[in-house]
């Protein structure tokens, strides 16, 4: 089944994080580029971080998403240019805060607001959070803790 | 000469990724435990893209896992700094800012190898090594400027693995041939940036720059000390028992 770049793009846009699901993969930056030949779909991806265990469900996962649609499915992992937090989408920064992670903020790199309360009194509590793109912070206010979205 | 390169370049975070695994349930506390197992994470990360890499260019089909699991440790070409044991909490804050201090410096130099792959994996590890040397900086101060005990522990620390830190500036006829192709900095550069800030955090942590003292050597070429045998027999027991296990 033949497909157009614009197609490929949409199908990948369903295809989850697998650590964060409300995000997709294209919300994240971690699609960089994607061209259909006459052979098959070729997509680019590039981790987030060198040792992000999410990068071979994610490869797997766009794999089996597109071949469903379009058969063949090239994808390529690629390091350079190195991800960075500035690719993530509005829209997913805005997910992202709507699932109570604070979305990278490149002003000072610490987060604008809690996203439980949305005061902007929070104190770090640890460098690293659930996974290596995340720090531990807590709110002042209500005293929730949650997670932060490190600039890259 | 690059295959022997990259594999330097890689078995060092790949020693200290197994180091900090092994304290994952052990930290003192829930935080720092998640933490160790991230720093951990990405070192991992950084290996395998180097291993990977230092496969392809051997030619002869041994992948990362064959060159983790099945070389013996004289085959291992790491610093020997990283293969200290974790000891207490200051000797591995105080190891991992050691190391950290100089990757960082690695990897920013790195960024600009006339090699394509290592230009890549550099252009990764260093965003993420600013995060690790930012923290294990605020630890060796925290405890080098903490209590009596933390002090103790950490000029004990200090004792333990200075003599480990002057090899990392050592060169021998691969680094100047890699850096006379524009590969890699040559390592004696890198020493002035590490000093400034190993000296600048140590102020804060009160601790004193020991004097010089003969550097321990031999990483590079192969030559280890006793811990890095204990470290592999754990690391590679299980692909060794079971060949070609899988998930």
């Amino acid at each position: 089944m033949s497909a157009t770049v614009r197609e490929v793009w949409s199908v990948l846009d369903q295809v989850p994080d697998p650590e964060i699901p409300v995000v997709s993969v294209v919300d994240l930056g971690i699609v960089r580029d994607v061209s259909v030949h006459d052979a098959a779909v070729e997509v680019t991806i590039t981790p987030t971080y060198t040792g992000c265990p999410a990068t071979a469900p994610i490869r797997s996962d766009i794999e089996a998403a597109l071949r469903l649609r379009f058969g063949p499915v090239n994808v390529r992992v690629s390091l350079a240019p190195a991800w960075t937090t500035d690719w993530i989408t509005p829209r997913g920064k805005q997910r992202l805060a709507a699932y109570g992670i604070a979305p990278p903020n490149p002003t000072g790199n610490r987060p604008k607001q809690c996203p439980q309360c949305g005061s902007n009194e929070t104190e770090l509590l640890s460098e690293f959070g659930s996974t290596p793109c995340k720090a531990l912070y807590r709110c002042r206010a209500c005293r929730e803790p949650f997670d932060y979205f490190k600039c890259l | 000469m690059l295959f022997e390169y990259v594999l330097r370049l890689g078995d060092s975070p790949l020693v200290l990724a197994q180091q900090l695994g092994g304290l994952i349930a052990q930290a003192p506390t829930m935080e720092e435990d998640v933490a160790l197992a991230n720093v951990s994470l990405d070192l991992l990360g950084q290996a395998r893209a180097l291993l990977s890499f230092a496969g392809e260019l051997e030619g002869r089909g041994r992948d990362e896992n064959d060159l983790a699991y099945f070389r013996e440790s004289h085959a291992f070409h790491n610093l020997l700094l990283v293969e200290q044991p974790n000891g207490d909490f200051a000797q591995t804050q105080l190891r991992q800012f050691l190391y950290d201090a100089f990757a960082i410096e690695l990897w920013t130099q790195l960024q600009r190898s006339s090699d394509a792959t290592l230009a890549a994996v550099a252009g990764k590890a260093v965003k993420e090594t600013a995060y690790h040397v930012r923290r294990s900086a605020d630890w060796v101060i925290r405890l080098g400027d903490g209590t009596e005990e933390s002090a103790r522990r950490l000029h004990a620390a200090l004792a333990n693995l200075w003599m480990f830190t002057g090899e990392l500036f050592l060169t021998d006829a691969v680094d100047d041939a890699m850096a006379e192709q524009g590969v890699a900095p040559l390592a004696s550069r890198l020493e002035p940036a590490w000093r400034t800030r190993v000296e600048s955090v140590f102020t804060d942590a009160r601790l004193d720059v020991p004097e010089t003292a003969w550097p321990q050597r031999g990483g590079k070429l192969g030559r280890h000390t006793e811990h890095l045998g204990h470290l592999l027999a754990e690391m590679q027991v299980l692909p060794r028992t079971h060949p070609g296990a899988r998930w």
